[in-house]
């Protein structure tokens, strides 16, 4: 790997770690991460789709039960 | 590694932050820089986490990165996954961060901030940082619980329900207090109140965008929310220079706090998605964009602190909040040193996110330090302004009146010479009609922001639109959590009742949600009206009410981590949070005390309830009533409020009881006897 080529992909996991951080602050976790996981411990099943899984977090986070959007003081 | 290799570069962080803070104790006569107080709160920070934060790590806990932890036990996909260190340090930061680091330090500047920076920086180190950490660790190994049922678990189920019922008494001040800092701010200010009420339309199309546009998009509906939030801002000084504009968003506090009292209800009963989680993605990024915009804008300005190290109104006589230094500094500034409600966040999701048991002490003690730095931020905000401002805005109606020359011959008599003109213009440079007694913290800040900020980007002219991007800013996120709060504690009340009437517990049928949510609105909605008609500003009655339940949860949290080590076998550091637990309880306990029995009756519910019962019986009115029934208003509200401040004392006592019933059998205990999950992963006892 030449050096601009470690330097970009170095950049890209920046963006990456920036772009998973500002979601999960607002309850929403990785996508890819879910669908990796059901594929390998659920082979049988289908992963929801990625607007069932952003309406399955909004509501795990605010909806009954879920307490992560009670902020702090 | 040598040891001057390993521990020399420490040492000489240790040395500049002695350095500094030396600088910022002693420098009196002439102004302090507020880099030295950025550089001795840094190398505190640095020296605590290197090494105390490791001293517990590898002592108490004995971290292990080979256990796994719940993420990896139950790796779902949803809930528990296991995340980067850095992305969940985001996150526990977002959660744990919010109105109270801002809003205390401001509140604590009437004493000088030295007095407040050293008890942001002891407080963080030994106790806020602590509980965070250890509240956190307790949770993993337990599989992600919460802490209502940490407590049950591990002290019993009477102090896990006393500990329960204590919570949701919080949320209510919690959420009374939030709902107070936004009325005093939006109060008779047009610029301020319409661009507040236009997030409601903005977060209701960015929630339809996401509902059904492009779901999913939280950066493009967040950049458009942006958008229109800042053409709010600069649409707002058109509102407020037309007359006819002006006078549709021009309200009283008290019609504020009933609009809010409304907006509260509806809110909480709206799908989450169409007004929530919006609004919640605009006031997290804002909330992160500004914190980092204020540190930068410390560092490119380097401003002078205006305010004395320490101020005469250590000796409790202080217009803002009365009482004196012990205990009440401790409680006013709760979230930056301690802050008991971080404690149901390190027992929420953070724990259940967690990759790498070892990444729990930066995510727990670091999360805690990050927090602390916005205190100090906050602090630093407080006191670049002129003092004589500061006393201006802070001080209730009933010590400085209503026009700049009652003001000013007021603050000045306080030993802060300021001129009437020098007041005018201040609220002109903001673009209000008035900054007298804007009490609450918010407004204070934003003008210390706007003060800070308007001299790195856009000068004197982009001072106004600072300001009110500052008051939107907090006015935001106090919304959010409004709103957040009133849902979960409907939810609360709903199982609560539910005991008794089973059918309460369905959350999806109207009749109980309308009914759960209407109680809970109104226990807020009580004390939020009395803090809005109190003749003392309101801040002065709630806010120590709200810093005394907050650190009763601290002395709560800590309890469950003294009797946990108890139960690891490993009490001789136990001290690590028994010191903590102690000074919380001597705090709590003392402000509880004082609030309730004191008899000046600016400290003192029952005194004030007395001065104005006396003055009913002999059939005179006092300000700021104005018949026999508002009098007795007041009598009832402070009998109220001093009834809640003894339910508070007793909650700490009773809890500090199970909690020493459960060290001593533990302490008798042969073997270890904490409830880890999978205990087989570790070696029982020493």
């Amino acid at each position: 790997m030449t050096q601009a080529e470690s330097l970009r992909a170095r950049w890209a996991s920046l963006a990456r770690c920036v772009c998973d951080g500002a979601r999960l602050m607002v309850g929403q976790g990785n996508y890819d991460a879910y669908v990796a996981h059901v594929r390998r411990t659920h082979p049988g099943s289908e992963p929801m789709t990625p607007t069932a899984f952003f309406r399955e977090r909004q509501n795990a986070r605010y909806g009954i039960g879920g307490r992560g959007g009670f902020r702090c003081c | 590694m040598t040891a001057i290799q390993k521990h020399g570069p420490w040492a000489l962080v240790g040395a500049l932050g002695a350095a500094a803070l030396a600088i910022v104790a002693t420098g009196r006569g002439e102004t302090v820089n507020a880099l030295w107080i950025v550089v001795a709160a840094v190398s505190v920070y640095l020296i605590a986490y290197r090494y105390y934060s490791l001293f517990i790590a590898d002592r108490i806990m004995r971290l292990d990165p080979a256990r796994p932890t719940p993420a990896r036990r139950h790796n779902d996909g949803l809930d528990y996954v296991p995340t980067d260190r850095y992305v969940l340090f985001g996150h526990h930061f977002a959660a744990i961060a919010g109105a109270g680091p801002l809003v205390g330090p401001v509140l604590a500047a009437q004493m000088g901030y030295l007095p407040g920076l050293l008890w942001i920086l002891a407080g963080v180190v030994l106790a806020g940082a602590v509980q965070d950490f250890m509240v956190l660790f307790v949770s993993m190994r337990r599989d992600g619980r919460s802490l209502g049922e940490l407590i049950r678990a591990e002290l019993g189920t009477i102090p896990g329900i006393v500990a329960l019922f204590g919570t949701f008494l919080i949320m209510v001040i919690i959420l009374a207090v939030l709902a107070l800092i936004v009325v005093k701010a939006l109060a008779e200010s047009p610029w301020g109140t319409f661009t507040v009420m236009a997030t409601i339309p903005i977060a209701i199309l960015m929630g339809v965008y996401s509902r059904w546009i492009r779901p999913g998009r939280i950066g493009e509906v967040s950049i458009l929310g942006f958008v229109l939030l800042m053409a709010a801002i600069v649409y707002g000084q058109t509102v407020a220079d037309d007359p006819r504009l002006a006078a549709l968003f021009t309200f009283t506090g008290t019609q504020l706090c009933w609009m809010l009292i409304g907006y509260g209800f509806v809110a909480s009963i709206l799908p989450v998605w169409l007004l929530l989680a919006p609004r919640d993605y605009l006031s997290t990024f804002l909330k992160i964009g500004t914190i980092v915009g204020l540190a930068l804008g410390i560092l490119v300005l380097a401003p002078h602190l205006q305010m004395p190290a320490v101020t005469k109104f250590v000796d409790g006589s202080g217009p803002v909040w009365s009482g004196s230094l012990f205990p009440f500094l401790f409680i006013t500034i709760a979230c930056g040193s301690v802050s008991g409600f971080h404690s149901l966040i390190a027992s929420g999701t953070t724990p259940k996110l967690i990759d790498n048991e070892t990444n729990a002490r930066f995510i727990g003690y670091g999360g805690m330090l990050m927090e602390s730095f916005v205190a100090v931020m906050a602090l630093v905000a407080a006191s670049v302004i002129d003092p004589g401002v500061y006393f201006t805005m802070n001080a209730p109606a009933a010590i400085v009146g209503t026009t700049p020359e009652s003001a000013s011959a007021a603050v000045t008599a306080m030993g802060f010479p300021i001129t009437a003109a020098t007041i005018q213009q201040t609220a002109a440079d903001v673009g209000e009609h008035t900054v007298i007694s804007r009490a609450g913290g918010a407004p204070t800040l934003a003008v210390g922001m706007a003060h800070i900020i308007s001299n790195v980007v856009g000068g004197k002219a982009m001072m106004a639109f600072w300001y009110h991007f500052a008051i939107l800013f907090e006015a935001l996120f106090i919304l959010t959590a409004v709103d957040a709060g009133t849902r979960a504690g409907r939810f609360m009340l709903q199982d609560l009742i539910g005991v008794a009437v089973p059918a309460f517990k369905d959350t999806a049928s109207w009749g109980p949600s309308i009914v759960a949510t209407a109680l809970c609105v109104a226990a807020w909605g009580f004390f939020l009206h009395q803090g809005v008609t109190d003749p003392l500003g309101g801040v002065n009655t709630l806010w120590p009410l709200f810093g005394i339940s907050n650190q009763m949860l601290a002395a709560i949290a800590l309890t469950l981590c003294t009797v946990v080590i108890f139960k690891m076998k490993r009490e001789r550091y136990a001290l690590v949070t028994i010191l903590p637990t102690l000074w919380l309880a001597a705090c709590t306990l003392t402000a509880g005390w004082q609030k309730v029995f004191a008899e000046d009756p600016r400290v003192g519910f029952l005194a004030h309830a007395d001065r104005y019962a006396a003055a009913l019986a002999e059939g005179k009115v006092l300000a700021p009533a104005r018949d026999a029934a508002q009098m007795s208003q007041i009598v009832l509200n402070d009998r109220i409020d001093a009834g809640l401040a003894l339910l508070f004392v007793g909650v700490v006592v009773a809890v500090l009881g199970f909690g020493i019933r459960a060290c001593l059998a533990a302490y008798r205990a042969e073997r270890w006897t904490a409830l880890e999950a999978d205990p087989g992963a570790v070696p029982a006892g020493e």
